[in-house]
């Protein structure tokens, strides 16, 4: 991939994913998120990862962000009014997020392979479903099996959740 | 050309900013997509370590890809049970503040 492409879609999902947190209307961080996502869909898909690039996109950009548009719309939220903000507590969160972010610049910084370039694949990655799909089914096949109770648990939890009492 | 230290450092970032989204935040639904921006940015880490180790057979390591899979199914049933949990609050008191739900604080 060209680098101008890979920083055009860097660029584009942290401008929009800081958008996700410095806009007031829950509707405009939503939609900042869906522009966010499919931007590292592309870089996934930078990374001969086509697969999980693809599912990405089917995942995130579509049925998340359908739940969350929908949570929105029932609950009628709007734009959160402006209060007083506690600027100690809002200084203290910024500065252990720079904290953090100063931690994984030195840390990708000094890291050895770091500055290597990926190296060319010799084989076609074009049908990573096939490979990721038998790595599925064959070495990872108990936590493929555990991971689909836990989504039926999720289902029949949501389920039980949203269920309104009688009263 | 493109490094593996500018993948880790782009993921670097949107990890900040969700962290951020996390610690400014007081509407629950923002904490929820700002959690999503930071398993994200682990996932593209973990791509990027993925197609940085190509193994003997020429393609990039898929034990990774299979791991982010997971992750992507596993966030996809936390925000469902985190915004079914959202809705059960908003009934019981009319908000989705995180200072308005201090009952637990000491």
């Amino acid at each position: 991939m060209p680098a101008f492409l890979f920083w055009t879609f860097a660029l584009l999902m942290l401008v929009f994913g800081a958008g996700v947190i410095v806009t007031r209307n829950p509707v405009a961080s939503a939609l900042n998120l869906v522009v966010s996502f499919l931007g590292l869909a592309a870089l996934f898909m930078s990374l001969n990862a086509y697969f999980i690039g693809i599912i990405q996109v089917l995942v995130y950009a579509g049925a998340v962000m359908v739940l969350f548009l929908f949570i929105i719309m029932l609950l009628n939220l709007r734009a959160e009014q402006a209060r007083r903000i506690n600027w100690l507590a809002s200084a203290g969160g910024i500065a252990v997020a720079l904290a953090l972010l100063i931690q994984i610049f030195f840390v990708a910084g000094h890291l050895k392979s770091g500055r290597q370039t990926f190296p060319p694949l010799t084989a076609s990655a074009i049908d990573d479903v096939r490979n990721v799909g038998a790595l599925l089914f064959s070495k990872y096949n108990l936590p493929f099996q555990i991971i689909g109770v836990l989504v039926l648990v999720a289902t029949i939890g949501v389920v039980f959740l949203s269920k309104r009492e009688p009263r | 050309m493109v490094t593996l230290g500018d993948y880790l450092i782009v993921s670097g970032i949107l990890f900040a900013i969700g962290f951020a989204g996390v610690m400014l935040r007081r509407n629950l639904i923002i904490i929820l997509m700002s959690l999503e921006l930071m398993l994200n940015a682990a996932n593209l880490s973990l791509v990027a370590f993925s197609r940085f180790r190509v193994q003997s057979t020429g393609l990039p390591d898929y034990n990774a890809q299979v791991f982010v899979f997971f992750i992507i199914t596993v966030a996809a049933a936390e925000v469902a049970v985190g915004l079914a949990i959202l809705v059960a609050l908003f009934r019981a008191r009319q908000t989705t503040d995180v200072k308005d739900i201090s009952s637990l604080k000491f």
